[in-house]
């Protein structure tokens, strides 16, 4: 069992603020973590700091083995991660957005058709503009350029917002494959009945700060 | 590397071609600028006939300056700017990709505003390979100083107007090399022409070794 | 403040406090060199007093703007091998870089003045003004680019790549618009403005580029001084802040 998050007592900093003050946690591999707390608590400062978008000023943190305090860019191509917002070039199609992505991370065009058609995205709008697409189709079309690159680890923050009760099912599904394959998922998110279907292990942050941890590894 | 950075430029270009912000609002915006400057110069049409050169590429420099400040918009819009320092294409190749797509859409922009100066200014061409080398030579370096100083300039909230503070201080050898390269093309003016558009390659030159070095850097911004 | 908090602060030392007696000194001797001692000039007449400001501002702004440049490269040397070192270079980048900017437009204004005097206009497009506008802008934008808020070893970097670029832009440039303006050099401009300088004229010059040096190099030594204050103010609120957050639900 491998670790592939390691944090030790870390404090990053944004914007001239602690966002994250002091947190331990251990994440092994195949894990699915769901992430939990109030606004403002750090949620998403945890999931950048993974994916080494945030500068770590105190502590050690380890990602899939690479030390962040050395070289912070050498884990992201292992790395797939999904903010609050969807990363989408809004006024491409879908499939040349999904082909962008894919070819950027040297996957291939055949593996765009296959995530687009597990996550739910009818062939009818693979040409169609991102831009006039719903909330929900957006979200879907996030999270396949996601699916498409194959991480080892996931970084998600609220996936589920915007999708349909269908749309929840199938990124269940997906995330509960990605770890049985190996991989390993973190979400943050305020859905409350999350952690009885997918997750095996909830953690709770506040203040920057680990809280409450259901199931440390 | 080569394959990485067509894929950007091309990536950029399809953004464009869908959008069709170069072509249907950069470009008539230019237009206007080169009829606006006749009411400036009081439809002097001698005046304007040696000013042509100048002209033009004062009209590049505001088209273009709303390109470069387009394709990092497009860039940080909807959060892409951390799937952008997320990507596994390496910087140099982030940042010749993004000036080959800057470089394009520009000439682009000049494919309209030369014969805009041409007809509007009764310009007429004496030697068109110092004009072709002037222009290729001015669209390389304002491209890769553009790209060069967007970054830097992007990601911020005030990068609307950062940007131009920036970019035109260090453009301003560019903007002289290009005026004077094309008057002596339109043969205004006889001067050495070919001094100031090899300027013009050497400050492109310049630019484009420290971008692919520093892109890299200049991308983390938090 | 007692002796020890100075220190630790680092507002004052010996040193520095010499080195502005003297400052001031040399400030005094030279506008006495240069308004009453030296000669006024045969063509220019008095006017030519302006020289002594005009001539060590310009000077020393590229001085300054030179130790801009280097302390940028040292920073990212430094940086490169460890996270947080070289603050310091950054903190000299910038200080040297507002004071580079005041100079340059002492020179501005003076040489406006000195053209309104033996020219008529305040303006001819000559090659060094029309540098020194550009220069000007050029680190007016690199201290805007400075106040943008950012990490501090990210916005020194940002800053110190802009220095950089900026400090091989000035022979393009100065190359482009002196050549520009030799090209076109006609009768009626190029007269008038070097007078010839020797003797009395000639040591005055140098004393007061001298003279403009300490002074600069008083300036800068406080500003770095008072950016490393707030630079420690900002590092105490945010340790503050962190340790409050510590403390929470303790």
């Amino acid at each position: 069992m491998s670790t592939v998050v390691d944090f030790q007592k870390v404090v990053a900093v944004a914007g001239g603020f602690p966002v994250l003050a002091g947190l331990d946690i251990e994440i092994t591999k195949g894990e699915i973590v769901h992430l939990r707390g109030s606004n403002g608590v750090g949620k998403t400062s945890f999931l950048r700091a993974c994916a080494g978008l945030l500068q770590i000023q105190n502590g050690d943190a380890t990602v899939l083995g690479f030390d962040l305090r050395d070289d912070r860019i050498a884990p992201r191509r292992y790395i797939g991660l999904l903010g609050h917002e969807n990363h989408l070039y809004k006024d491409l199609w879908v499939r040349e957005h999904l082909e962008f992505r894919a070819a950027a991370v040297g996957a291939d065009q055949h593996d765009v058709e296959a995530a687009l058609q597990r996550i739910g995205v009818s062939e009818r709008l693979w040409a169609v503009p991102i831009e006039r697409l719903s909330a929900g189709q957006r979200r879907r079309v996030a999270i396949a350029s996601v699916l498409v690159g194959r991480p080892q680890l996931w970084l998600l923050d609220e996936p589920h917002a915007a999708l349909d009760r269908e749309g929840r099912e199938v990124l269940d599904e997906i995330l509960i494959d990605a770890a049985s394959s190996g991989a390993t998922v973190v979400l943050a998110s305020h859905e409350r009945d999350l952690s009885k279907s997918v997750t095996s292990r909830v953690v709770t942050l506040r203040g920057g700060r680990l809280w409450e941890d259901s199931g440390a590894a | 590397m080569l394959h990485e950075v067509l894929l950007i430029a091309r990536k950029d270009l399809r953004v464009e071609w869908r959008s069709k912000v170069t072509l249907g609002q950069v470009a008539p915006m230019g237009l206007l600028v080169l009829v606006v400057f006749a009411f400036a110069f009081d439809a002097n049409t001698r005046l304007l006939e040696l000013g042509a050169g100048g002209l033009f590429w004062v009209a590049v420099l505001f088209g273009g300056t709303l390109l470069i400040q387009r394709a990092f918009e497009v860039e940080t819009d909807d959060g892409n700017f951390d799937a952008f320092r997320m990507s596994t294409i390496r910087a140099p190749s982030l940042f010749l990709g993004k000036s080959l797509g800057i470089f394009i859409q520009v000439v682009l922009l000049e494919l309209v505003l030369g014969p805009g100066i041409v007809l509007l200014y009764n310009v007429r061409i004496d030697d068109w390979l110092l004009l072709l080398a002037a222009a290729l030579g001015g669209t390389l370096a304002f491209s890769v100083c553009g790209v060069l100083w967007g970054v830097m300039a992007a990601g911020t909230r005030v990068r609307a107007t950062l940007l131009p503070l920036l970019l035109v201080p260090i453009l301003a050898p560019v903007l002289l090399a290009g005026s004077r390269a094309f008057e002596t093309a339109f043969g205004v003016r006889a001067e050495a022409g070919w001094t100031w558009a090899s300027l013009m390659f050497v400050i492109a030159a310049v630019h484009a070794a420290v971008g692919m070095g520093t892109f890299g850097f200049l991308l983390e911004e938090s | 403040m007692s002796p020890a908090r100075g220190n630790k602060y680092m507002t004052a030392s010996p040193a520095t406090r010499v080195l502005g007696v003297v400052a001031v000194a040399a400030a005094l001797l030279m506008a006495l060199l240069g308004l009453i001692v030296s000669p006024a000039d045969v063509v220019q007449g008095q006017a030519v007093r302006m020289l002594y400001l005009h001539v060590p501002s310009i000077w020393i702004a590229y001085g300054a703007f030179v130790l801009t440049a280097v302390s940028s490269a040292l920073f990212l040397i430094r940086s490169r091998r460890r996270e947080d070192s070289g603050r310091h270079h950054d903190r000299l980048a910038g200080a040297a870089a507002e004071v580079g900017v005041v100079f340059a437009g002492i020179t501005l204004v003076t040489g406006m003045l000195w053209g309104r005097v033996t020219w008529g206009t305040y303006w001819q497009w000559d090659a060094r003004l029309t540098t020194t506008v550009l220069l000007f802008v050029t680190y007016l934008g690199y201290l805007a680019l400075r106040r943008l808020p950012a990490d501090p070893m990210i916005r020194g970097r940002r800053s110190a790549v802009m220095a950089l670029i900026s400090i091989i832009n000035v022979p393009i440039v100065h190359f482009s618009v002196d050549w520009w303006r030799t090209l076109h050099q006609k009768a009626s401009l190029s007269v008038g403005r070097r007078p010839e300088i020797t003797g009395e004229m000639y040591w005055t010059l140098l004393y007061s580029t001298l003279a403009v040096t300490i002074v600069a190099s008083w300036l800068i030594v406080h500003r770095y001084r008072v950016i490393r204050l707030e630079e420690l103010r900002d590092e105490e609120a945010l340790n503050a802040l962190i340790a409050s957050r510590l403390r929470e639900d303790e």
